[in-house]
């Protein structure tokens, strides 16, 4: 405990708004490290994803078709729709989960510029650069609270004490969860509230450092006050990272997302998109009519 | 709608309408027949209660027989001495069962050696790639497990002693693999599946290699099931005496067999080896067992 208690971290100044830890932070590995400083430099990177026309169909089942997307870097992208759409299914196309899972994605889906189904992709590296949140807190129960922080790291082949301890600090403040762990690093991560677990599920999505995060309806399993915490917590995180959420609370993804995507099942039973825009606009003035009484709440 | 007009119904108020004196017609019938099932179900509560106070020391008692009878006719046996010389010609009184633990050791070391990392790679591939081929691994060790264990003994005979031409502990640690392979393939694999889906994904979502995720996610869950289920398949393998039969050069290097051989010799003493060597085989499974069991509470209390 003792052991990662002594660390200093460089987002550790009291702050109350992590907006400005993070610009902190970002100016601090400026000067630390030798990248140009337009590259540490948050307004001018960041990584979009780009969905063309993806179908995914599950053997002979199609259940999502002809989505075409755009969740530009930097914002909130909510999912929404009723159960069995096909949000879920979109989301873990752009980490390529299907791939084991036996769905087959056709269209082409982009993070960045690169075709993340290319020839010469390989999951894990592209994985590495996409962090994901699941439905349920799923920490790993053999691993101490720290451990599941670093997992990703270890999994990825950091092995330097230094740079996990730094990392894995920096993540936690990250999900704002230091104050309440820097304790007890070395307790199981089980121990934690469903909220608390929740948090460290992304602390460890953040500690890979990803340029995009897929949270796959995070607070399902989480009570009100940790649905809102974790609501701050993709606000504050959408200035470093893409985000993709999935939700099916209209509410939620009013509070916290900048372009909403709306999926409704067609008359055939099969999940399509239909409707994208800023999540101000499609609240406000639905151009679909389907959409309309989907988001005031006559259907679904 | 029905509270506010039951609370009307109780202040005498307006007339109810016919839909909410059928509400209550069927309620009645419900809590009427709740209270006359509830008397049978307490007494059929009871009589199984009394069955299974009945059936607990009908199942114990075999057991506890067993356990009395191999101390009461094993303890004069046993002493340093016992445990630390070896074994004498038959009708010679005196001896020990040195060799019988060391042999008994190095065969389970032998079958432990080729089962537990077959037994691991197995249940891994078992749970990497469901499908066909699994499913004939999966019936083929359930076919396994049930074969008897004399035809592992013959089976390890064919394969090492005729073609080698002498028996050897080799052979019989290779039929006590053969025979534990099947029970740590399931119980590996049963250990395997109570690691959710869901810690897989989040391994595989962080850009771990699938070979990783086996490993540092679906193995370690598993461990304490794992552990337990392996210990427990040696302790199993421990007591096996016809698999030994055909393999091990004589009784005198297998405790298994040394009971069973000084067991039919006429002689008080070679008798009294038996029943010694038998408690200390009993004592070392139970040992074994125990092992098990805290290892994999060891384990489990470390994850909550």
């Amino acid at each position: 405990m003792k052991r990662h208690g002594e660390v200093t971290n460089p987002a550790s100044n009291h702050s109350s708004d992590p907006r400005a830890r993070v610009e902190n932070r970002s100016g601090q590995l400026a000067r630390e490290s030798k990248l140009p400083a337009d590259r540490l430099d948050p307004r001018t990177h960041g990584t979009g994803v780009t969905l063309d026309n993806v179908s995914i169909t599950f053997g002979a089942h199609l259940a999502v078709r002809n989505v075409t997307l755009q969740m530009p870097a930097r914002q909130v992208t909510a999912l929404v729709g009723p159960s069995g759409c096909g949000k879920t299914s979109v989301l873990r196309a752009i980490n390529r989960l299907h791939d084991h899972t036996g769905g087959a994605v056709r269209g082409t889906v982009r993070l960045g510029n690169l075709d993340v189904y290319g020839p010469d992709v390989q999951p894990e590296v592209l994985r590495s650069r996409i962090g994901m949140v699941f439905q349920r807190p799923n920490p790993f129960p053999t691993m101490s609270i720290f451990d599941n922080v670093i997992s990703g790291l270890r999994f990825n082949g950091v092995r330097k004490k230094r740079l996990l301890r730094e990392m894995g600090v920096a993540a936690l403040h990250n999900a704002a969860l230091w104050d309440i762990v820097k304790d007890r690093l070395d307790q199981p991560a089980v121990r934690l509230s469903g909220g608390q677990q929740q948090r460290l599920c992304i602390a460890r999505a953040l500690a890979i450092e990803p340029e995009v995060l897929l949270m796959d309806e995070p607070c399902s399993a989480l009570d009100p006050v940790a649905t809102a915490k974790i609501e701050d917590l993709i606000r504050h995180l959408s200035s470093e990272v893409t985000i993709a959420l999935v939700t099916h609370n209209m509410f939620q993804a009013a509070r916290v997302s900048d372009t909403v995507a709306v999926f409704l099942l067609g008359d055939d039973r099969i999940g399509e998109l239909v409707e994208v825009g800023p999540t101000d606009g499609v609240f406000d003035t639905p151009s679909d009519a389907r959409t309309k009484a989907y988001v005031t709440g006559h259907v679904g | 709608m029905s509270m506010l007009s039951s609370v009307q119904v109780a202040l005498g108020g307006p007339m109810p309408d016919m839909g909410l004196v059928e509400v209550a017609r069927r309620r009645a019938v419900v809590r009427d027949s709740a209270r006359r099932s509830i008397r049978r179900r307490r007494m059929t509560g009871h009589a199984m209660q009394v069955i299974c106070l009945i059936a607990v020391p009908i199942g114990l008692a075999p057991l506890v027989a067993l356990l009395i009878a191999t101390v009461a006719k094993g303890a004069g046996a046993v002493s340093i001495d016992f445990l630390t010389h070896a074994p004498t010609p038959s009708g010679v009184p005196g001896g020990g069962i040195s060799t019988a633990i060391v042999g008994s050791g190095e065969i389970v070391a032998y079958a432990i050696a080729l089962a537990v990392p077959l037994g691991l790679f197995i249940a891994l591939f078992l749970f990497e790639r469901p499908g066909g081929v699994a499913s004939a691994i999966r019936f083929s060790a359930d076919v396994l497990s049930g074969v008897p264990s004399i035809i592992v003994g013959i089976f390890a005979y064919a394969v090492f002693v005729e073609r080698f031409h002498h028996v050897s502990n080799v052979a019989a640690g290779f039929a006590l693999g053969v025979l534990m392979l099947p029970i740590m393939v399931r119980a590996n694999e049963e250990a395997m599946r109570t690691v959710s889906i869901d810690l897989w994904e989040a391994g595989v979502s962080l850009g771990a290699r699938r070979s990783r995720v086996a490993r540092s996610v679906v193995l370690r869950g598993a461990l304490p099931g794992v552990v337990t289920g392996n210990l427990l398949a040696v302790a199993r393998a421990v007591g096996e005496t016809a698999p030994l039969l055909f393999t091990v050069v004589s009784p005198a290097f297998a405790m298994t067999l040394l009971i069973f051989n000084d067991a039919t010799e006429p002689f008080p003493d070679a008798q009294q080896t038996a029943w010694g060597t038998a408690l200390v085989l009993l004592a070392l499974v139970l040992i074994l067992s125990v092992t098990a069991r805290t290892v994999a509470w060891t384990l489990n209390r470390k994850t909550r």
